[in-house]
This record gives C-alpha cells, sequence and structure tokens, in this order.
C-alpha cells in the first residue's frame, strides 16, 4: 500500500493546514554521484601532479610490501593476527598524505598501513598485532589514535577531539577511518550526527571493501550506496574508487580543506576490496568466488597507477626499480624488529591502570612480585 | 531525627541543597580551569532534568556547557576526543539507565586508554550519573547500576551522601586524571544542609571512607542513597540495646578496606546495605573482603542488606524493594550469633 492509497489520503478533513515546514538543508548538493569519482585512466588525469603522484607511487609499493611483510611474519607466529590491506593500499595511503602535520588520524584495526604511511615506526604499529602492548606509540607524539577494535567507536573520538582542538582556536582535521561493517553500527550514526551539529572538522573515510568478515555489503545496508547516508546527517557523501589514489587523494584533500575552513565534516566512500582473507584465522573462500577476486585483480592499485604514470612518462623503469628497493629496505628493517624479541616487564601489568595505584592492586602487584621472585630462585 | 546533610552541616554555612552543592562543584571547577567543559543532553537553557547544571550555559557559554544531541554512546565517545585533545569534560548521563547505551565507550576506551597507551593517554572524564530510587520514578528511571562500574578496572567509582561531600568528592573527581563514574543519589538532590564550599582539600578525597556514626555494637558499612536510612536505623537501635557504628565508604572504586576493616575488627559485627541487587552486587564483594581480613574478630558472619535480585519495580511498589530501616534492624538482630 503507497502513501496514496492510504485510507484518508488526498482527502480535504485537515481543518487547518500544518504549520510551515521546510526542510533544514537542500538535499541535492549533499548526495554523492551515481559512480565512483575517477581519474586514472580518465580525461581528470591530465592534470596530475607528477612529484605528488611519484611520491603515491613510491608509498603504494612500499605499502603492497608492508602488507607482504607482516603476512609472512604471521606465519612464522612474530604475529598474532594480522589483517591485510592488500588491494586497499591507495586509500590508506592517500588518507595518511592529506594530513598536515598537526592533524589527526583514527584508524581501525585494519589502518595499520595508514598509520606507517603518516610515519609511525612499522614495528610500533604493529605491537598490538603482536601482543605484546595494546598501542606501542604515544597517540599524541603522532598524532595517531589508538588503533580500535571495536568498530566505529573511534569515530566520536575524531569528532570529539577535532571539536576540542577548533575550541581552542587550533587549526587541526581529524580523518577517521572506518569499513563497510563498520557503518551499521550506533557509534557510526551517533559520531556523524554529532559532527554535522557541531560543524566539526571531521572527515569520515569509509573504505566499502566489499565485505565484514564474510558478510557482504547487500546484507550489511540497503543504501543505495554508503556515501548516501551523509545526505541524512546533512553533510557531503562523495563516492570514489578506492584503488585509484589520484582519486582518493583528489577527494580527501577538498574534504579535509572544507573541514579546515570551517565547512564542516564530509563522508567518503571508498569503493576498494580486500584481495585477502579478513585475517589469517578466516578463509575467504566459504564467502566468495575466484571469478571475483580475479576482477578485482584487474583493477589493482598499484599497477593501476604504474600503467597511467609510465604511459606518461611521469614513471619509467628506473623510478619502479627505486621504489622495489626502497620498500625491501623498509621490509628488512621491519622483519629485523620484528625479530627481536619484545623485552617484557610482567609488572606492567599494574603501572598503567590508575595514576595512582590502588591498594587492591598493590597487593596483587604485589602477589606478582612474590611469584616472579620465586621463579627466578627455582 | 536530624538528616545525615544536617549532622555535616557547618555553623557558619548557609542552608544548601546536595544539588546546589554539585552545581557548585562544576561552576568553581570551570571558573578556575578553562579546560572542564560540561556536556550532556539538556544540561544548557534548561540545566539538566534535575538542574543540576543550572546557570553554567549562561556564566560560560555554551562552548563549555553544552547540549549534546540525545546520544550517550555519542556523548560519551565525543568526551573521550576531548579528553585526548586536554580538556576535562564533565558527562551528565541523565538517568541510571540512560547510561547502558555508553557502556561500550565507557568498558572499551574510556577505562582502558590509559592502560592501552602505557599511560601516554589518560582521561580525565568525569561521567556524572544520577542513580538509585525513591523518587517514583518510572521504569529505567531508579537503577543502582554500580556494579557494572565496579567491574570494571580503570574506572574510580564515587558516590556522595552529604551535601558537603557532594561538592568536595565532585571537585575531586574533576581534578582527577583519571575517568571517575560519579554517582548521584538523586533522592538525596533536594537534602539540606548548613553549607558553604571549602577548599577542595578540605574534604577527604576518592579512596577515603568515613566513620558517620561512632558505636560499638555492630558496623553498618553503607553509601550514597542508603547512609541516611542506616543512620535512622542506627538511632532507632538505641532503643533495642545497640550502638552501631556507619561507615560510609563514599568511593567504591577505590575501596578504603582499612577504614572498614578498622571498624568490624573493633565492633565484631558488620551488616552490609545497599540499594542495588546483592547477588553480585558490591555488597559481596565488601563482605568477602571483610571476612577475609576480620575472620579472627568476627562474632557472626557479615550479612548484607541489598534490594532485591529483581529488575527495578514499579513506584508504587519500590517501598517494599529498597533497604528501609525495618530491614536493617532485623538483620542486626540475626548478629546475635548464638551457634
Amino acid at each position: 500500500m503507497t502513501v496514496q492509497e492510504l485510507p484518508g489520503a488526498g482527502a480535504s478533513h485537515r481543518p487547518t493546514p500544518p504549520p510551515a515546514w521546510r526542510p533544514r538543508t537542500d538535499a541535492a548538493p549533499l548526495l554523492p554521484d551515481a559512480e565512483p569519482y575517477r581519474v586514472l585512466g580518465t580525461p581528470a588525469a591530465d592534470r596530475l601532479d607528477p612529484a605528488l603522484m611519484r611520491r603515491c607511487y613510491a608509498e603504494l609499493v612500499r605499502g603492497r610490501r608492508y602488507n607482504a611483510q607482516a603476512t609472512a611474519l604471521t606465519k612464522q607466529g612474530r604475529l598474532a593476527v594480522y589483517p591485510s590491506t592488500v588491494g586497499q593500499e591507495a586509500c590508506e595511503i592517500a588518507a595518511a598524505l592529506v594530513l598536515e602535520e598537526q592533524d589527526w588520524l583514527f584508524p581501525s584495526y585494519r589502518d595499520t598501513l595508514a598509520a606507517v604511511a603518516r610515519g609511525l615506526d612499522p614495528v610500533q604499529a604493529l605491537t598490538l598485532l603482536r601482543g605484546d602492548w595494546h598501542t606501542g606509540y604515544d597517540p599524541r607524539e603522532h598524532r595517531i589514535a589508538p588503533l580500535s577494535t571495536p568498530l566505529a567507536t573511534q569515530l566520536p573520538h575524531a569528532v570529539g577531539l577535532a571539536h576540542a582542538a577548533r575550541l581552542r582556536g587550533d587549526d587541526v582535521v581529524a580523518l577517521a577511518m572506518v569499513g563497510d561493517g563498520g557503518t551499521s553500527e550506533g557509534d557510526f550514526h551517533e559520531a556523524l550526527n554529532f559532527a554535522a551539529v557541531w560543524q566539526a572538522p571531521v572527515v569520515f573515510l569509509v573504505q566499502n571493501n566489499g565485505f565484514a568478515i564474510s558478510v557482504p555489503l547487500a546484507k550489511q545496508t540497503a543504501a543505495p550506496t554508503l556515501a548516501h547516508k551523509a545526505v541524512g546527517y546533512g553533510m557531503p557523501g562523495r563516492l570514489v574508487d578506492g584503488n585509484d589514489i589520484a582519486a582518493m587523494h583528489e577527494v580527501l584533500t577538498e574534504a579535509v580543506r572544507r573541514a579546515r575552513a570551517g565547512g564542516g565534516p564530509t563522508l567518503i566512500e571508498a569503493v576498494t576490496y580486500r584481495m585477502e582473507a579478513h585475517t589469517n584465522a578466516d578463509d575467504a573462500t566459504r564467502y566468495r568466488g575466484d571469478a571475483e577476486v580475479e576482477a578485482w585483480k584487474a583493477h589493482d592499485p598499484v599497477e593501476l597507477l604504474e600503467r597511467e604514470l609510465t604511459a606518461r612518462g611521469i614513471l619509467d623503469e628506473a623510478g619502479i626499480q627505486e621504489a622495489r628497493d626502497e620498500a625491501e629496505t623498509m621490509a628488512a628493517s621491519l622483519r629485523e624488529g620484528m625479530n627481536a624479541d619484545p623485552v617484557l616487564d610482567p609488572m606492567d601489568l599494574f603501572a598503567h591502570v590508575y595514576a595512582e595505584q590502588t591498594g587492591r592492586l598493590r597487593e596483587q602487584a604485589a602477589l606478582l612480585r612474590a611469584e616472579l621472585d620465586a621463579e627466578g630462585d627455582a | 531525627m536530624t538528616t545525615v546533610a544536617e549532622k555535616s552541616a557547618r555553623a557558619a554555612g548557609k542552608p544548601a541543597t546536595m544539588a546546589q552543592a554539585l552545581t557548585r562543584a562544576m561552576r568553581d571547577a570551570m571558573a578556575e580551569d578553562p579546560t572542564v567543559h560540561v556536556m550532556g543532553e539538556d544540561v544548557g537553557a534548561l540545566g539538566g532534568v534535575f538542574r543540576i547544571t543550572d546557570g553554567l550555559a549562561k556564566e560560560f557559554g555554551e562552548d563549555r556547557c553544552t547540549d549534546t544531541p540525545l546520544a550517550e554512546a555519542g556523548i560519551l565517545g565525543a568526551a573521550v576526543g576531548m579528553a585526548m585533545y586536554g580538556l576535562r569534560p564533565v558527562v551528565e548521563m541523565q538517568f541510571d539507565a540512560f547510561a547502558y547505551p555508553a557502556f561500550e565507550q565507557l568498558i572499551s576506551h574510556v577505562a582502558k586508554m590509559r592502560n592501552r597507551t602505557r599511560g601516554a593517554m589518560p582521561l580525565p572524564i568525569t561521567i556524572r550519573v544520577p542513580y538509585g530510587g525513591g523518587i517514583g520514578g518510572v521504569e529505567h528511571h531508579c537503577d543502582s547500576s554500580e556494579a557494572y562500574y565496579l567491574a570494571t578496572p580503570g574506572l574510580h567509582v564515587v558516590t556522595p551522601a552529604t551535601v558537603e561531600d557532594a561538592y568536595g568528592l565532585l571537585r575531586a573527581s574533576i581534578a582527577s586524571d583519571d575517568p571517575v563514574v560519579f554517582l548521584e543519589p538523586k533522592r538525596l538532590y533536594w537534602s539540606k544542609a548548613d553549607w558553604s564550599p571549602q577548599a577542595p582539600a578540605a574534604v577527604p578525597g576518592i579512596g577515603k571512607a568515613l566513620v558517620r556514626r561512632a558505636g560499638t555494637s555492630a558496623t553498618l558499612i553503607t553509601y550514597g542513597p542508603s547512609l541516611p536510612v542506616c543512620l535512622e536505623a542506627a538511632e532507632a537501635a538505641r532503643e533495642e540495646g545497640w550502638d552501631l557504628e556507619v561507615v560510609d565508604l563514599r568511593s567504591l572504586v577505590p575501596f578504603d578496606e582499612d577504614t572498614v576493616v578498622e571498624s568490624v575488627r573493633r565492633t565484631g559485627r558488620a551488616v552490609v546495605v545497599h540499594e542495588a541487587a546483592g547477588f553480585g552486587g558490591p555488597g559481596a564483594e565488601i563482605a568477602a573482603r571483610v571476612t577475609e581480613r576480620c575472620f579472627h574478630h568476627l562474632e557472626a558472619p557479615v550479612l548484607r542488606v541489598t534490594g532485591f535480585d529483581i529488575p527495578y519495580p514499579p513506584p508504587m511498589l519500590e517501598k517494599y524493594h529498597l533497604p528501609g530501616v525495618d530491614r536493617i534492624l532485623d538483620t542486626v538482630a540475626r548478629l546475635q550469633w548464638e551457634n
């Protein structure tokens, strides 16, 4: 039954007309384009900045190598788990590159690569996954929030931080990353709503990589696109090809610029694909076919850029080799760092629960101390 | 009978309610420290549904006392980000049961941020939660949710029972570099005392229990809304020949074991009294600790008087649920352990 068919619809039984109502915002400019925005392989690529693109290429190659190395470390038992971003490197790299030094990144558990691309030491970025401490770096020093394992809960943090910075008159933008599954969480909604109401300088980057572990997007949402969700909050939604780093860089730069200028938040949906399983604990063959994976291989973010840049003479064999060599150096240093056994102090269990230890914790620390001493004597 | 608030009154003070003392605590903290921000649903123009934030938006502006969208996870989540940037948010949760949507933020982030960052990023957030019954509130407005908070390492949990403590403990909570769940016994909001704000240091801070009434026969261990009930019970017990000591915990985390243990060792008998459900409630933990440390001094098992293990009842039945003077006295009578 449509509204028109409802009993009484259209009948003139209203004694008085309702008070005038008008929407708060014109929805049209907020709506995303029907197709993901692309630059590579389109006429828009004529305006590529060669220096920036060479940097993007080097970072992509490094990111791909980082993924491979981290996955290898998992197989060697050096990492408890690693959620790969193979296929999504363009999103990760672009997110890191568009931020100024004073800006903040709010990554999810999958976004170690974005943190590394922002300058975080690759070993520090992996301590959570290695298991020696939850966050291996000082978030304030790097302006990178702890990698968030609960889904979407870091998004309201980004809003609060950006809001606080603006209250203090500081020029700070927060970029918060979340996956397609995370958009179903309540915190996603609350964060976007707060950001829009407060006009907070935040950019929300959704990496739609097709699956939340095994659940495909079609079972995650009935929205036309995830970018459409922006309209309901009163912020612009942008749909972008997440494998096209030039498009990613452009769209993110524009959103960061808007936020910095006081224009409020933006929701960006990057359409990409997770080429590997959710983590090493997952079997992707149970929920998706080879044909789909193969189709995405043809749209690989590294090759996409490499093809464009070599065709335009921006990148040559020497440049490619240089990027690969750099990536190998990073991988070697990561291997070396991860192969060294971390030195752990069990008493750290009690060191950072409260500013001042409670009596209860002092008692328990003494118990562990005694156990350790007994172990040492044995 | 004199109320607790009256007992703690200062001769030179003026009559004040607990609500006014709480407001004053936030006002003074905001005036002294520009990083203190109050936020929550209705805290601005309305001054909160209990008027605890009355006048703050007017005095400090909407940027310092902010009406947020109606979303508890969003409120607390945004406060986390604000604290990450160096502010000291004071968050109002309006009613006990309304705080539940924020539990993931509270437990997964607020309580753990210092720990997961090895001390690099402490979160000085005060979460004000009006809690408990006795005001005739409808469903979801009268929960005693303290056990949930107690079970979460990384949080401090405090609850004032007097006008003086409302001010002193809230000042201490806002000044704390750790997150504090500040439980406000809403049925004591309108309790009055002659009071004038002291320097925050003049009132014992977080982690100190106080003997509110000295006695020799047994110790009543309580906090928040049950303190006045216990003091009334102690007065009534005199007719039975019992001289009851009453300890106000004030702070559930950290738990001031020493003050409690010292009292129970002296009286040899103890009853824990609270509104929250008994099974898995704070009293279970307290009774266990008292038993561990006072076993040879005890003349009887440690007993508990708590709310029943039921969802909070409808307002017309709450008087049967809440620990009252008679139930406390009947339990005290059971302390005359013969065999």
